[in-house]
């Protein structure tokens, strides 16, 4: 018989190897799933991970996997604070929302204005929206003990109904001829969240994410309030003792998410897609709790992970056209990948030995 | 722009490697907003790229991508067919408006079509169905075979594409029924079967014995059929599994003609940008076999509106007609213009509720 | 206006319909978390259940069979969950999300060839006498069998946990699951089991919606209902009959905005279609004086090291 045997120390080689492993497995076994509809495996698989990288067009979809991969990020080391913490945030898609609304609603409240401060003011009304809709929970849960995934998650589907209300009203373009959807921030001038070099995909978004990631690992790694979250997370009984004000964290892991995810979803209603409409989240919010915990809730970690997510969902869609497969096949493929990087998460922390007869 | 320079002569040296490569070969993409198995809107788009696919055989390479979200996501992958050598790009949904524009600049020497927008340009065409025309023949048969006088509508958005056919279904019920009222349910939702499940049970509750839907499940055909005696209409496919009864007819999206008609000035190079708004006439909408449930007097009078429609005789919003608000809208014998039925955003009058704003 | 339109009697039948998938698939997560784990892959599994139980009973032409597939794809995807987080012990929040993705992707590839067509039905179970009284007949036994079985399941669930030694020691070993393994029991074996249930129960609420509900299939046709289902469970706080009145308030609610909107009730309709999830929050605000709390080892990954 096999048994697992706890390493005192998480094995650092296993920790940078398991993840290559994973995707080795995943191409094994995604190969057999486009093989048996029919594909040839080996060129499926170099479609998804190859084309984006290095082929052809590589000059167009490298800046696009910075593009499909900030706000992910963004929202992930968000995310990921209040998950060392314990607190549970599933509501980012929402937060994600009202920091669409409140950011270009802030925007559009200027039209047709031509000046420089209206972008700082969205990108504030953006994380403002956020934070707001992310202490609804926080502030129920200080105040009442409320269960904060249920309310966070009720509020992605409120937020949603917001989101179709103000498409079809407050913020419906003028000039649309009666259908849904805000004017376009792309062509607003002093609203556009528009790429820092042509063709680099950088726009601030990409900017914020990263400058996430680094206060993440400073907060984490360098500072006190970090070290509160890691130990209200590993042993809350001994938090309590050190003094850590569990109300205050909420509030503040929460919160932080919140204008987080507000921010994601402002960068990308004022860049990327450009107009608020009934449609405008595409689940980033969710998208993100996986990409937390790919990374390992470590803010490089995170980073990689991201990256890792926009890959699959970029080259699944070369693979799609070109090959003709369907979209559900490049979902359970993700589905593989996210199972083999967890599964094989194992060997970091555990040994694998033959048990010897004295083992219980 | 440099980076716009660098996409261009790329799309350019390809089109000429590939050219040389498959000359003949005319490539078409398609841009799909849910699956293929979507049993609705999609899926009857799938069904015009397989036509295409059939009618020309081996002159045509036909590529999709289903499930693509609205925005920078659509964006990207229209970038990529046309990078990869696209002539022809169908996209088919309305939020894929903007998106597609912003490709088209890059790639002026591609020919794109978006369906449902209100956007051109040299290489952009739009195109749409006049559903309202098949929504004029469920009125009329509705309003007669009605008994309690109460139809019930399912909505999904209150957008003018829902609004107009609301408005044409009532204008022809109210003509053979003038005690005809309408109980209009917004789901707030594009899809979910459950939810429009629930609606149309809610509509038989308060006394409706006719369902109208602008939503594409067949869920309101089940709770109908369990309730008896309750008549529907297929929405988007032809729903004929719930034929003879309740379903009594359908509107079908049948955008194989244009598509391919659209295709082929490609390949003899007389593709012009134009806004195409199609209706019986044309193909684009075409009326489901109505059944023997229905009376076949009021079957003939159906078809002889369609027949009037088609033959281009009569204009479901014809004169005179009055807004909600008791406010005149159309004089006698006057037919409303394309830009108002566009952006229509009221009710005609005997309508009664508000809608959403 | 006229609320005089709506029925109460009607209204609450069909609230029950409207509750049963969230309720078969709650009670079954509930039963899951009870054992100190936490599955968030009901989405996915409620879909699988919905293909597989479409698929069979097409096949077969037999709802009943339908319903036994459904329970055993549900049941076949969490053994996905058990492989990673009871075996190579991984984190369950991203398990679950991992699960729910490829639920999704699986069965739209499994239900390719069964769109538009339309299931055997399984018709209501009609009772003489007893479903013609009136106000109760239609509310209580014009249904159909299905929607007893979820009662029932509740009831079971209930009584399991309350009163026979294998509700003790499920329990137990959701509490604590050290102290669990140090009296003996087999903390993983109980929980695998959980789990492949949990699986099955939401394998039944996803083909109620694809065999009876609505019926038909389409990709991602549930819509969210999982999610709801696992918001709906620590509503309950992870109390079965709770968990029944919490899916028939959901269901009731969102069949009565819709009955408001068909009697034209001037309320602005995306209140009335936000009103489930806020009248949601709003009570569970007002139960959180319950201080019954979440199983404590809910969540957490069990290694036994000596």
């Amino acid at each position: 018989m096999i048994v697992l045997e706890k390493r005192p120390q998480p094995s650092k080689a296993w920790s940078y190897a398991t993840p290559l492993v994973a995707v080795l497995a995943t191409m094994v076994f995604g190969g057999l799933l486009f093989a048996i509809l029919g594909k040839n495996p080996l060129q499926a698989i170099g479609t998804i991970f190859w084309e984006p990288l290095f082929g052809e067009f590589a000059f167009y979809y490298r800046p696009q996997l910075l593009v499909k991969g900030a706000p992910l990020v963004l929202i992930a080391i968000g995310l990921s604070l209040g998950f060392r913490a314990g607190i549970w945030n599933i509501g980012a898609e929402g937060q994600y929302i009202m920091g669409a609304i409140f950011g270009a609603g802030a925007g559009l409240a200027f039209y047709p204005l031509d000046a420089f401060y209206i972008f700082p003011i969205m990108v504030i009304a953006g994380a403002f929206g956020g934070w707001l809709w992310a202490m609804i929970p926080a502030f129920l849960k200080v105040r009442f003990g409320t269960n904060e995934i249920l309310v966070s998650l009720m509020l992605v589907y409120v937020a949603e109904q917001m989101l179709a209300s103000v498409s079809l009203g407050l913020l419906k373009n003028p000039e649309g001829f009666g259908f849904p959807g805000s004017r376009n921030l792309q062509s607003y001038e002093s609203a556009y969240n528009a790429e820092l070099i042509a063709g680099s995909g950088m726009h601030w978004g990409v900017v914020t994410a990263l400058i996430a990631v680094i206060f993440a690992y400073v907060l984490l790694n360098r500072h006190m309030l970090g070290f509160h979250i890691r130990l209200t997370g590993e042993a809350p009984r001994a938090a309590k003792f050190a003094g850590v004000n569990p109300a205050r964290l909420i509030l503040f892991c929460l919160g932080l998410s919140g204008a987080l995810a507000g921010l994601a979803g402002m960068f990308e209603v004022s860049g990327p897609s450009g107009v608020v409409s009934i449609d405008f989240n595409v689940g980033y919010g969710f998208t993100a709790i996986i990409v937390a915990f790919l990374g390992r809730l470590h803010p490089v970690g995170i980073l990689l992970a991201g990256g890792l997510m926009a890959l699959t969902y970029i080259g699944g869609e070369i693979a799609q056209s070109q090959l003709g497969l369907p979209a559900a096949a490049i979902q359970v493929f993700q589905g593989m990948l996210l199972f083999f990087l967890l599964a094989f998460d194992l060997l970091t922390n555990y040994r694998i030995r033959a048990a010897r007869s004295e083992v219980a | 722009m440099k980076f716009t320079s660098l996409l261009t002569s790329a799309a350019m040296a390809l089109g000429l490697a590939t050219g040389a490569m498959a000359e003949d070969k005319t490539k078409v993409g398609f841009v799909y907003v849910g699956p293929v198995g979507d049993g609705g809107w999609t899926y009857e788009h799938n069904k015009g790229r397989l036509a295409v696919e059939e009618h020309f055989g081996d002159k045509v390479e036909t590529v999709f991508v289903e499930s693509v979200p609205e925005g920078p996501d659509a964006e990207r992958v229209m970038t990529q067919m046309a990078l990869e050598g696209a002539d022809l790009i169908f996209t088919t949904s309305f939020g894929y408006m903007d998106p597609t524009i912003n490709v088209a600049k890059k790639f002026p020497d591609v020919k794109f079509e978006h369906a449902t927008g209100y956007k051109t340009a040299d290489n952009v065409s739009v195109y749409s169905a006049r559903f309202y025309e098949g929504r004029a023949v469920q009125g009329h048969i509705a309003g007669n075979m009605t008994k309690s006088n109460i139809i019930g509508y399912i909505g999904s958005y209150p957008i003018p594409e829902v609004i107009r056919g609301i408005n044409s279904a009532y204008v022809h019920a109210k003509k053979v029924n003038p005690d005809v009222e309408f109980k209009i349910v917004w789901a707030y939702t594009w899809f979910d079967p459950a939810k429009e499940a629930d609606a149309a049970t809610v509509l038989i509750e308060q006394g409706a014995d006719v369902i109208l839907q602008h939503t594409d499940s067949t869920a309101p055909q089940a709770a109908a059929q369990e309730a008896g005696n309750v008549v529907t209409f297929g929405q988007a496919s032809d729903m004929s599994e719930y034929a003879p009864f309740p379903r009594v007819s359908s509107i079908i999206d049948d955008w194989a003609p244009y598509y391919i008609a659209r295709t082929q000035a490609v390949m003899d190079g007389t593709w012009e940008s134009a806004n195409t708004w199609d209706g019986i006439r044309e193909g684009m909408v075409a009326i489901g076999e109505i059944s023997d449930a229905v009376p076949a007097d009021v079957k003939e009078e159906a078809l002889a509106l369609k027949a009037a429609m088609a033959a281009g005789e009569y204009h479901p919003f014809t004169g005179p007609l009055k807004k909600q608000d008791g406010s005149d809208w159309l004089a006698e014998g006057e037919t409303a213009d394309d830009g108002t039925l566009a952006g229509m955003n009221f009710y005609v009058e005997g309508l009664e509720g508000e809608i959403p704003q | 206006m006229d609320l005089g339109e709506i029925n109460p009697v009607l209204l609450v039948a069909s609230l029950m319909v409207a509750a049963t998938p969230l309720l078969l698939a709650a009670i079954g997560e509930l039963v899951v978390e009870k054992a100190g784990v936490l599955n968030l892959g009901v989405e996915g599994m409620m879909i699988v259940g919905a293909i597989s139980g479409f698929a069979i009973s097409v096949e077969t032409g037999s709802p009943w069979l339908g319903f036994v597939a459904a329970a055993i794809g549900g049941a076949v995807l969490s053994l996905l969950f058990v492989l990673l987080t009871q075996v190579a012990l991984a984190n369950q929040v991203a398990s679950g999300l991992a699960l729910t993705l490829f639920g999704l992707g699986f069965s739209a590839l499994l239900g390719q060839s069964y769109v538009g067509i339309k299931p055997p039905s399984m018709g209501d179970i009609h009772i003489p006498l007893i479903s013609d009284i009136p106000v109760i007949g239609p509310i209580l036994f014009q249904h159909d069998p299905i929607l007893y079985v979820g009662i029932a399941l509740t009831a079971a669930v209930w009584a399991v946990l309350k009163y026979t030694r294998v509700g003790l020691i499920l329990r137990a070993v959701g509490e604590n699951h050290d102290a669990a393994h140090a009296l003996g029991y087999k903390v993983i074996k109980i929980r695998i089991m959980a789990i492949l249930f949990g699986g099955a129960c939401a394998g039944l609420g996803g083909a109620y919606i694809s065999l009876i509900r609505v019926p038909q299939w389409t990709e991602g046709m549930t819509a969210g209902v999982g999610w709801i289902a696992l918001a709906l469970v620590v509503f309950a706080s992870w109390k079965p009959w709770r968990a029944l009145l919490g899916a028939y308030l959901f269901g009731g609610i969102t069949v009565l905005q819709l009955n408001l909107q068909a009697a034209g009730v001037a309320i602005p309709v995306e209140y009335l279609a936000m009103s489930p999830y806020i009248i949601t929050i709003l009570v569970l605000v007002i139960l959180s004086a319950d201080k019954s709390s979440a199983p404590a080892s809910l969540g957490r990954t069990f290694h036994a090291s000596h």
